[in-house]
């Protein structure tokens, strides 16, 4: 594998993370990621959906209009979603009730359209493949570390298992429900990405 | 009566963006001038007020078990419910089109400084998320679904003016530099969503 193929998959988990730079794809990324189990799911369900629509697209590229490119890329996409819906249903039925809309809403996930037109429709497929594989992951990533914080200050559990020990709260330690609400995602965003961004001093904005 | 209770609750207590994440994107990336936020929020609204009914139509004439039942007894117990999500955001994408064209035509500056915004608008997740929620939601009438959609993209539009109100403020302000830009958005959005969770202890 060239170098350059490889960078394709390596740099959007960090440098150039869809979620922290380019900013796209946070609807679900917050909603989700009240406890970590969800927040996984749907990290990988992502993943598969963008692998499969960049592979799809791109081997599919050279035959696309370009005026109706935005409908066919939807097609694709939605028919991927619910695939992925299904065998939500069908393998973990308790999770795909907890992301009830969300699944659905990976069709609108600004990320995958994203890939597809800035990647996808000019690329050989293996490289595709690996850039949605890429962002995916990246995606995955920060969905994780929001899902971890607000997991385990928000209800002391990680994963559904009691992590805070029963002494903390005798001594006094109360979770913290602001944790649960939609605004505490925002601004563990807004601090994942001033962290982010003080590592990577070309991101900043003057 | 009902009808104006529905449209409180879909503008205010279940908010798109500050207790669903929907259109995130959108939101932060286009809330940097009033006059470009103002008429965005202005073709969401539009958009989600024409696209929830249509799909409330589709949904119960066409997906839902049972509901070709109109066409032949025959059908009953057909289910075509697992097309949905194709055919939603086929509506959504078709009519955005539409909505694109229209605008070109009428404003062009308007066009013009709204981009890429403009097509993006079918992948705005508000309006999916809306088509979804009212899938869920079971509404007896078209005219419910219709003040669930314009409430919705009511909401969005009150959202991201006052976001863009702010941002243009902020401006003047000495902020961090690594701060600067999405991550303070983020960050303002989350305290203005704590402000609006006032609005969740309002029993309709």
């Amino acid at each position: 594998m060239g170098n350059k193929t490889f960078q394709s998959l390596t740099n959007p988990l960090a440098k150039n993370n869809p979620v922290l730079v380019q900013i796209l794809g946070i609807c679900s990324a917050l909603a989700v990621t009240t406890q970590l189990k969800p927040a996984l799911v749907m990290g990988l369900s992502v993943t598969a959906v963008c692998a499969f629509s960049n592979l799809v697209l791109s081997l599919l590229r050279n035959g696309i209009p370009d005026r109706i490119r935005i409908i066919v890329q939807l097609v694709v996409i939605a028919a991927l979603v619910t695939v992925v819906n299904d065998v939500l249903k069908a393998y973990v039925y308790d999770v795909s009730k907890q992301l009830s809309v969300y699944v659905g809403l990976i069709i609108t996930n600004c990320i995958i359209m994203g890939r597809v037109e800035a990647f996808a429709l000019s690329n050989k497929p293996l490289p595709s493949l690996l850039d949605g594989i890429g962002n995916g992951l990246g995606y995955g990533a920060v969905l994780v570390i929001i899902g971890f914080v607000r997991e385990l200050f928000g209800s002391g559990t990680l994963f559904g298992y009691q992590i805070i020990p029963e002494s903390f709260y005798e001594a006094g330690y109360v979770n913290n429900g602001l944790m649960l609400f939609p605004p505490s995602a925002l601004i563990i965003v807004g601090i994942i990405i001033w962290v982010h961004r003080t590592h990577n001093k070309d991101l900043q904005e003057k | 009566m009902e009808l104006l209770k529905l449209f409180i609750q879909s503008t205010f207590i279940d908010n798109m963006v500050f207790s669903f994440f929907f259109g995130m994107c959108s939101y932060i990336a286009v809330s940097k001038s009033v006059k470009t936020a103002n008429g965005l929020g202005l073709a969401v609204t539009f958009v989600m007020l024409m696209t929830v009914p249509l799909n409330y139509l589709l949904e119960n004439y066409v997906l839902k078990k049972g509901a070709l039942a109109w066409v032949s007894p025959e059908f009953a117990s057909v289910d075509l419910s697992f097309l949905s999500f194709i055919l939603f955001i086929a509506v959504i994408a078709a009519f955005v089109q539409l909505l694109e064209m229209v605008i070109e035509k009428f404003s062009p500056s308007l066009y013009n400084s709204l981009g890429i915004f403009l097509p993006l608008i079918a992948v705005n997740c508000a309006i999916m998320g809306g088509a979804l929620f009212m899938q869920q939601r079971n509404f007896a009438t078209v005219g419910e679904a219709a003040v669930f959609g314009f409430g919705s993209g009511f909401g969005w539009w009150i959202a991201i003016l006052v976001m863009a109100a702010i941002r243009e403020r902020l401006s003047y302000s000495n902020i961090p530099v690594g701060l600067r830009g999405p991550g303070i958005a983020f960050i303002i959005t989350g305290l203005l969503g704590m402000a609006f969770m006032i609005f969740s202890g309002f029993q309709m």
